[in-house]
């Protein structure tokens, strides 16, 4: 079998920048870890059937102790109870229990055997929803096998070296768990750009390659391997002469690296004088030191999903005021802005909390999932409130589409910060709160919510894909997202007017924010704050100091003159090209 | 084992929206949990213990599915009826 391991290159997407070159780490092709097979005698099949039946008796009552803990709360307590049933079903816990006295094998590879059989059972059936309830059983069966193991998960989370990830794909919870420390880069063999593999290997500045189609296929775990995340280039089991240019390569990028980011400490300022604040985006407290040395001049936007994936429960106030206390604290005094709980179709919490919908894009999410949700909503705004004492935060309300929701959820912030007075805990009401204006209907209604907010944050992505109907997973029209299109910046204008007449503050989130030749007309529009993925911030800096306001605001009225996101562009190129096509970096 | 001649039968549709999925399967299971022997699902040619939430998910039956229902002991025959009902009134859902 161990033939002459070969040097293969293959090709994928750039999903994160950078070059690593170290051991693969194989996360196996069902999500969950490769497990080990050996071999049980027959003397002590009964000690492993056992040990099985006490894994699934101790998943039992976990399970009990969640259904206890918050009966109320899930209205879908159903699930967990249907997940018992599993937990003692004779296709699992029997046939697993067969296994391993038929086969002589350890329970772990016992129940993954079982567990691939039955998946494999429910992806040939047609029906997509029928398809999906593999999930329930996969759910159950990890359960088990998270006991199974013992206080060593069966996750991600247990890697104890520096590794490369190489997996088919990545979830949300899966990247929450991961030992990031530990990671040098990752691999996947499917994922676009835009995939959250791609979120989080920016934010932590390591390389990600995706997309690679059968990546998982030609890898095995310890395998030598480069990533290079400039190119998108995978080379594995490497030859001397490939592993020596790379090294090379590694180091030239690295030094690259660390002129532009020391160039980036300063605040930035137009040549005209005029400053901009050019924050950053984050996902997670880790990423503060990346966004700090990436020169960023605080948090535009904190997202706080992450806290909620991946369990069945919602974190209460302590926990999530331990993390925003963190992020404050690193950040003082440079201002921190907490987006309240924003899920959506990509991001869902375990399914104990979303229900299946058509059309999620347009369904129970960000604000309208919170008001329906008061108590876990109040949770969230208490521990803002109490990290607001520790540094300078704002809150910022996600998809606020009507004036009644921008002005509930100020009613309940109130009644948190009241609730934390009499509480006597130390908190901070007196902090700015802002609405995200990312539906249209905010746009149009951008002068009454002004008056219940102390700043606005365009978040791009979503107004766009709102504004021209365009869902930019969908390949057939992804081509038509187009933030250039002259029907967005005149949107973008409308609530930057809107924010000065009101003397409000404008700032904008989102990728339109952090593309260079966006700028130009940003800085014409007249944002006072723009908020980006980290690793934008140094090429965002350099491009505002070579710029001169005066001359962005002239430019803005020729782009407002045009009629076809085309020609916005070609104007663009025409006027800034030179600031533009500066390469910072060519492999 | 020759299960071949099951002591009674019933025909039924499934009609609610969802078909048979984890949690209509696990309220079949727990009925057939109290059975003296065996009780079977049956759609054309394959069959499903009725005891396992996971052989019942197997059949991947969705609305509008004709369904029969086995038993094997005549003393059963509340635990068929019982299943019957729950599976014409869609489960209560």
């Amino acid at each position: 079998m161990e033939t002459e391991a070969q040097e293969i290159i293959i090709k994928g997407l750039t999903a994160s920048p950078g070059i690593c070159i170290g051991k693969a780490y194989l996360v196996d092709s069902k999500g969950v870890e490769v497990v080990p097979k050996y071999r049980i005698q027959d003397k002590e099949l009964s000690n492993e059937v056992n040990r099985f039946k006490a894994a699934v008796k101790n998943a039992r009552d976990e399970l009990l102790k969640i259904v206890e803990k918050s009966p109320e709360e899930l209205q879908n307590a159903h699930i967990l109870e249907t997940h018992m049933a599993l937990l003692k079903d004779k296709m699992l816990y029997g046939r697993t229990i067969e296994t391993i006295k038929q086969e002589n094998v350890n329970a772990e590879w016992a129940l993954k055997k079982v567990v691939s059989n039955l998946i494999e059972v429910f992806q040939t059936m047609t029906d997509p929803y029928l398809k999906e309830r593999s999930a329930d059983v996969v759910q159950v069966a990890d359960s088990i096998m998270h006991n199974l193991v013992g206080t060593k998960k069966v996750n991600i989370a247990a890697i104890d070296k520096r590794v490369i990830l190489v997996a088919q794909d990545l979830t949300p919870a899966e990247t929450s768990q991961i030992n990031l420390e530990r990671v040098m880069g990752f691999i996947t063999d499917r994922g676009g750009k835009a995939s959250h593999t791609g979120i989080v290997a920016r934010s932590l500045e390591i390389p990600a390659v995706v997309g690679l189609k059968n990546a998982t296929a030609s890898i095995r775990s310890d395998d030598l391997i480069i990533v290079d995340g400039n190119s998108g280039t995978v080379i594995i089991r490497p030859a001397e002469d490939n592993l020596v240019r790379y090294e090379e390569r590694k180091i030239n990028y690295e030094e690259y690296k660390a002129v532009i980011t020391s160039e980036s400490k300063a605040p930035a300022e137009s040549a005209d004088g005029v400053p901009l604040a050019v924050m950053g985006n984050i996902e997670l407290p880790e990423e503060v030191v990346a966004l700090l040395n990436y020169g960023g001049d605080g948090i535009g936007l904190y997202r706080t999903e992450f806290q909620y994936f991946n369990r069945p429960d919602f974190p209460d106030e302590d926990e999530l005021f331990d993390k925003y206390k963190d992020v404050v604290e690193a950040m003082h005094p440079k201002p921190v802005t907490i987006r309240t709980l924003d899920i959506n179709g990509d991001k869902a919490l375990n399914n104990q909390f979303s229900a299946e919908e058509a059309n999620p894009a347009l369904g129970l999410r960000a604000i309208r999932y919170c008001l329906i949700k008061p108590q876990m909503f109040k949770d969230q705004l208490r521990a803002i409130l109490r990290a607001a004492a520790f540094g300078n935060t704002r809150i910022l309300f996600p998809m606020i589409s009507t004036y009644f929701e921008i002005r509930e959820a100020n009613r309940i912030l109130d009644e948190a910060a009241e609730s934390l007075e009499k509480d006597g805990l130390p908190c901070n009401r007196d902090i700015e709160v802002g609405a995200m204006i990312e539906v249209p209907s905010a746009v149009i209604m951008a002068d009454i919510i002004a008056e219940n907010v102390d700043f606005f944050s365009i978040g791009t992505n979503d107004l766009i894909q709102y504004a021209l109907a365009i869902d930019r997973g969908n390949e057939q029209v992804a081509h038509l997202f187009q933030p250039l299109d002259p029907a967005i910046i005149r949107m973008l204008k409308h609530v930057a007017d809107v924010a000065r007449e009101k003397d409000i503050k404008i700032f904008m989130c989102g990728e339109m924010a952090g593309t260079p030749h966006h700028i130009p007309l940003l800085l014409g529009i007249g944002m006072d704050e723009l908020s980006m993925n980290p690793q934008a911030i140094p090429d965002i800096k350099r491009v505002i100091r070579s710029l001169n306001v005066a001359d962005t605001r002239s430019f803005m009225k020729e782009v407002l003159k045009q009629k076809t996101a085309k020609s916005t562009i070609e104007l663009i190129k025409d006027t800034y090209g030179n600031i533009l096509a500066e390469q910072l970096y060519s492999g | 084992m020759n299960r071949s001649q099951p002591a009674l039968s019933r025909e039924v549709t499934i009609v609610n929206e969802l078909g048979l999925h984890a949690r209509s399967a696990a309220k079949i299971a727990g009925l057939t949990n109290r059975s003296k022997a065996a009780v079977w699902i049956q759609k054309g040619d394959e069959k499903a213990d009725a005891s396992s939430i996971v052989d019942i998910l197997t059949l991947a039956c969705e609305k509008g599915t004709k369904i029969t229902i086995r038993i094997e002991n005549e003393s059963d025959f509340n635990i068929l009826e019982a299943i019957t009902e729950l599976v014409e009134g869609g489960f209560g859902e």
